[in-house]
């Protein structure tokens, strides 16, 4: 016998989106019904919905308010997210190759010195790490992962970067993400990769879905710098070791 | 092919149309013009589908020049002085620069964005069905920046059609109205504070938000929540209270409390709105703002029957004068049947 689910909040995001919220936590249980009905909203052919944003804990539904109002809208929405949810599948799994420390990474001996380990364990402990994609957003690409062993959660910076490099991959607060693009940032910098979770030209030019699984795998400087130019030349994406 | 030059523009100036859509999910945000109704306007006044690409202007100065050919265009949002070689040139109406002509554009009196549309839309290779920018993402054509002096844009030749003027109903005043909402619940008396408090929108906004200087909008239980979605128009507060409202080229996900989201209607007369002066919020209920999202969506359907001949009134009176039967109804010295066309600046 299933426990009955809760009915999410049905939030007002103006007058032309709805935020259905599952929790105000991150919470695993919660991104996985975000992750269900994200999917039953795209099954379910509603023509009024216009697109749909999965994060930690709630699903933003952009809509046409010409064709449905908020109520009936709102209504829909709770009895979709009350169904059952799916059997838990075996999502598709990327390999992630990365290039940890030094230039690449700037924050892993102060990582390292706040967590009382050395450097090779917070590498070592990050890539045993199994994380899934829990949303994207932000800027293109930007993939905030769910998993990070409790181990390594640590408080975001107090000062955040205006600059950090495309391809950056940080630790902040209980999460891991994948950054593609250079830009601000509050998290660690633990290294870099070479793949591109956008880019432009390339099919598809967003890599990663929400749901996704992700393993890391450390690289040495030399590898990463072989991988990123085939990457900027669009002849390396990431190994999909699961599909 | 004619070309319309760049010859100097202001900063934060960009190609814009509605924006690209469906991305979200992977932390796209659409772009898109901040004042949607002014730049369905200038196209409206060419001809143009409503939402193809213009060109968003800042506020400060700019010159475009014609080379190659005629160029028509058209000049809507911002109220600023202009001009052709000297002769003005109005808001809401359309112009052709003949081979080699410039127009001058000032500094903005009254609002913050102008957009110049051209005759058969801005060209270039649209992205997820968009020609708009987005530096960030590398998006937006044919250059996937803001314009810079020396920016060609390639557009079709001059029509010989009759110049046009486009009547907008008067600027609505008052409020910019919200929906309170999504994170209200975070917010306590602080919300009583935010709908009865003066507000100024700062200088250092910009198209991913404008920063609002007020009293602080204190948080219940502090300014981190778990990042979701923002929608334009999303007022976030951060730690220190002063409030942000989402823009155009917003984040697509965000972890401040988000107070309220400023109405699809009000969008454009909220980011028209000068930095330093004083503004406040309303706050109305979801069914009444619906109701304006309709009304706003049939204003914009409007647009192409509100286009007419700017000079219509002076030929007819002409032609009347020369069939010899104006005096019966319209003598030129009569107050109570002469009126003087309408022009845009009437209006100001």
């Amino acid at each position: 016998m299933v426990a009955a689910l809760s009915p999410p909040r049905i939030l007002p995001s103006g007058d032309a989106a709805i935020t259905v919220e599952f929790s105000r936590t991150i919470d695993e249980e919660a991104n996985r019904r975000v992750l269900a009905l994200d999917k039953l909203v795209a099954s379910a052919g509603l023509a009024a919905v216009t697109e749909t944003v999965p994060t930690y804990r709630s699903l933003l539904v952009h809509y046409d308010p010409l064709q449905i109002g908020f109520d009936a809208l709102g209504e829909k929405l709770t009895e979709l997210a009350l169904q059952p949810l799916p059997e838990a599948k075996a999502a598709r799994r990327w390999r992630i190759p990365v290039a940890y420390g030094g230039e690449n990474g700037i924050d892993l001996e102060d990582v390292a010195k706040a967590l009382n380990i050395t450097p090779d364990e917070v590498v070592a402990r990050h890539v045993g790490g199994d994380y899934k994609v829990a949303m994207i957003g932000f800027t293109p690409g930007w993939s905030y992962l769910s998993g990070l062993p409790s181990s390594m959660q640590m408080s975001r910076r107090q000062n955040p970067r205006l600059l950090t490099p495309p391809g950056t991959i940080s630790i902040g607060g209980i999460q891991t993400g994948v950054q593609c693009l250079a830009g601000p940032s509050g998290w660690h910098l633990l290294g870099r990769t070479a793949v591109r979770t956008y880019q432009l030209g390339r099919d598809p030019i967003f890599l990663l879905e929400p749901g996704d699984a992700i393993t890391f795998a450390a690289v040495d400087e030399k590898t990463f710098a072989e991988q990123d130019r085939a990457a900027e030349a669009g002849a390396f994406v990431a190994e999909l070791i699961a599909s | 092919m004619s070309k319309l030059i760049v010859t100097s523009v202001s900063p934060g100036s960009s190609v814009q149309d509605v924006g690209r859509f469906g991305a979200q999910r992977y932390g796209l945000v659409p772009s898109g013009a901040v004042d949607r109704l002014a730049m369905a306007a200038a196209n409206a006044l060419l001809g143009n589908t409503l939402f193809a690409a213009t060109i968003e202007l800042g506020p400060l100065n700019s010159v475009f020049t014609a080379k190659g050919g005629a160029v028509r265009v058209s000049l809507t949002g911002a109220t600023r002085p202009a001009d052709i070689a000297g002769t003005p040139f109005n808001v809401n109406t359309s112009v052709t620069l003949a081979d080699g002509e410039s127009l001058n554009l000032g500094v903005a009196r009254a609002g913050t964005f102008g957009y110049l549309a051209i005759e058969g839309g801005v060209r270039g290779e649209p992205m997820f069905g968009s020609l708009a920018v987005n530096a960030r993402a590398g998006l937006g054509s044919p250059y996937p920046r803001p314009l810079q002096a020396g920016d060609e844009l390639l557009v079709a030749a001059a029509s010989s059609a009759n110049e046009k003027r486009i009547d907008l109903p008067a600027p609505a005043e008052g409020p910019i109205r919200v929906v309170l909402g999504p994170q209200d619940d975070e917010f306590g008396d602080a919300k009583e504070l935010f709908l009865s408090s003066e507000w100024k929108i700062s200088a250092t906004s910009d198209r991913m938000g404008y920063r609002l200087e007020g009293p602080v909008v204190k948080h219940l239980h502090g300014h981190n929540i778990v990042s979701d979605g923002t929608v334009n128009g999303s007022i976030q507060v951060p730690g220190n209270g002063q409030p942000i409202v989402l823009m155009p080229d917003r984040g697509t996900s965000g972890g401040y409390p988000k107070i309220a989201t400023v109405i699809s209607t009000d969008l454009g007369r909220f980011g028209q709105t000068q930095p330093g002066r004083a503004f406040r919020f309303k706050a109305i209920t979801m069914a009444e703002a619906q109701a304006e999202y309709r009304a706003f969506a049939e204003l914009l359907q409007s647009l192409p029957g509100r286009v007419h001949d700017s000079n219509i009134l002076m030929l007819d009176i002409k032609a009347l004068l020369s069939s010899n039967v104006a005096g019966v109804a319209v003598s030129a010295t009569d107050d109570n049947t002469w009126q003087a066309p309408q022009t845009a600046d009437a209006q100001d």
